[in-house]
């Protein structure tokens, strides 16, 4: 880099191909942005990994410590049990959640992206889009994963179950669907804090800590609060897992409709933030 | 063509630009100038749309940015800091923000050759250095081949070679009939890069007006007159309006008063001089007497050394 080069020579069009929509070329743009930084990779392969090791773990110690008549085999869910690696990988997804807007603001490159498209609920939009669609994709081949290495070691106290039987389709799926919940949750309250430490502390502390904390109340309250929390409601799809709270559930496909509600009005906030708010 | 008119904007209690109104014209350099802290940088944030005015407007083309869209096929700006992710290539933080303008791949290439940074295009960023991360702003800048190019502090951290490209850059993109804005606390680059400028302190207008202009109507202007008869002198040019200063040795400083006049007024009464000469301050200086007023934070020892001349 030590060249020089000249004054410009006269320079050759870039008018744009006014055909294309402007979202679908902010999309292809945030497309190119979660691609060309290594740590993406990163977090997602951790997602993945991490998930299947961890509910391999998980289903090998129980395993290990079963006996007939010790457990009861009515209340165990293979499939929801073999995705308790969720705890993990949600983690994982809801950090990138986060980062993939807060590393903006501490570089700095959020300017140069919102004077590229001042129009902000528009970048937004691209970006919730792009990074959902890969955190559900990580998320099914981990979910996949995790359900077929979990089934395996429980078909040794057979125990197991399979994807056609009933519910554990939905497990499967549900899962990946929570995961990329997380993640978008991530991105909301990222956009809305705007700092990476500040937001992940937040998002921890609404999926991990707030149901913990609800455990310290009243069994009464806890039974009426506990379902409703964002990431309780949205857990019930995966099934009975490892870490399912005691008491009244919602019904899956509800609760993941409340989980659903939860972000999106986490993302509208963070929409009406960063259009109102100077960059 | 970029429009102030009356822009104020106030972050909490600091007022950081207070009622600017100017034009920024096709076909020439404007030089955009002030001291650090003058609102330099806030001015530039308020024409791209990042930050949203307290009161009046500004527009590009006519247009207020933020109802642009692909903004950077009118205006390409390269904004102070780089705004590059440590981890992202050159290559990529282009095609990001080109294709967010429906700019296509071969341009970004084009861009990457004419600001000499082909070579580094897929190292990541963070291991550029600042010269590097500079050439990278102003490939963003010139990345839709904008008619309005807005550059904040470009020559900052750049070596004589960069600096020297960058003039010649500028020039010739004037040249070729675009607006170019280019802010710089740096008065000696404005002088041989600009050919208007527009001068702000505090926020405030301070100036608008071409560089020769500049220096001709800057009261840092004098006339420096040797005579062995000072006293005699110098009552005399105060008798016809001028402010004569002592500055040892024997010498004059006079302002408000054209050397021909005071060589005729002398020699009228009989006074000696040893030496007559005309100074026109350099934009330098220039500068300095206009901002003196509005600099935030000035060092002590200057501004005694500073009275005390006065």
């Amino acid at each position: 880099m030590t060249t020089a080069s000249g004054p410009s020579p006269p320079p050759v069009a870039a008018r744009p191909d006014r055909s294309r929509s402007l979202a679908a070329g902010v999309a292809r743009s945030e497309w190119t942005k979660l691609r060309s930084v290594r740590s993406t990779y990163w977090t997602l392969l951790v997602a993945a990994a991490g998930m299947v090791a961890f509910g391999a773990l998980l289903c090998a110690s129980f395993v290990r410590s079963y006996t007939d008549h010790a457990a009861d085999p009515a209340g165990f869910d293979p499939a929801g049990y073999s995705l308790s690696g969720f705890f993990i990988a949600q983690l994982a997804i809801g950090t990138l959640g986060v980062v993939v807007i807060t590393s903006e603001y501490q570089t700095g490159s959020i300017r140069a992206t919102l004077a590229a498209t001042p129009q902000r609920p528009i970048v937004l939009a691209a970006k919730a889009a792009v990074f959902a669609t890969v955190a559900a994709v990580t998320g099914i081949v981990a979910s996949l994963a995790s359900f077929l290495v979990g089934q395996a070691i429980l078909s040794d106290k057979d125990i197991q179950t399979h994807l056609s039987d009933p519910g554990a389709l939905r497990s499967v799926l549900g899962c990946s669907l929570y995961l990329a919940l997380v993640g978008l949750l991530g991105l909301g309250i990222g956009t809305l804090i705007r700092r990476t430490a500040g937001a992940i502390a937040t998002l921890v502390g609404l999926i991990i800590i707030l149901p913990v904390l609800v455990q310290g109340l009243p069994v009464t309250w806890q039974d009426t609060i506990t379902r409703y929390l964002p990431s309780i409601a949205g857990q019930v799809v995966i099934g009975h897992t490892r870490f399912t709270p005691p008491g009244p559930q919602l019904t899956p496909w509800p609760g993941l409709g409340l989980f659903c509600a939860y972000t999106a009005a986490t993302l509208i906030a963070a929409t009406i933030a960063l259009n109102r708010r100077d960059a | 063509m970029i429009q102030a008119r009356g822009l104020t904007k106030w972050y909490g209690a600091t007022l950081a630009v207070d009622g600017l109104s100017f034009d920024v014209v096709a076909g020439r350099v404007t030089g955009f100038l002030g001291p650090n802290g003058a609102g330099k940088s806030t001015t530039m944030r308020l024409i791209l749309g990042l930050d949203a005015p307290t009161a009046g407007t500004v527009t590009v083309g006519g247009r207020a940015y933020r109802s642009l869209r692909r903004p950077m096929i009118q205006i390409g700006a390269m904004l102070e800091s780089a705004g590059v992710h440590p981890g992202r290539s050159a290559r990529a933080h282009l095609l990001a923000l080109a294709q967010a303008n429906g700019i296509g791949r071969r341009r970004v290439d084009q861009v990457l050759g004419l600001v000499g940074l082909d070579a580094v295009a897929g190292r990541r960023a963070g291991g550029y250095s600042l010269g590097m991360t500079q050439r990278l702003g102003v490939a963003v800048a010139l990345l839709g081949d904008p008619g309005v190019l807005l550059l904040d502090e470009p020559v900052n951290g750049l070596d004589p070679e960069g600096v020297a490209w960058i003039r010649t850059l500028l020039r010739s993109l004037a040249a070729e009939g675009r607006t170019v804005f280019v802010s710089s606390h740096l008065m000696s680059e404005m002088a041989v890069t600009a050919d208007h400028l527009i001068v702000i302190g505090r926020g405030r207008l301070l100036a608008d007006t071409s560089v020769a202009q500049f220096v001709r109507s800057s009261s840092a202007g004098h006339v420096q007159v040797h005579t062995p008869q000072p006293e005699r002198l110098a009552a005399l040019l105060r008798e016809h309006g001028a402010t004569v200063d002592a500055t040892g040795d024997g010498a004059l400083a006079v302002t408000g008063m054209e050397a021909a006049t005071v060589g005729e007024l002398s020699t009228g009464n009989g006074i000696v001089l040893h030496e007559l000469v005309a100074r026109q301050p350099s934009l330098e200086e220039a500068f300095m007497t206009m901002t003196r007023g509005s600099v935030d934070y000035q060092p002590h020892p200057t501004v005694t050394a500073e009275s005390a001349r006065t």
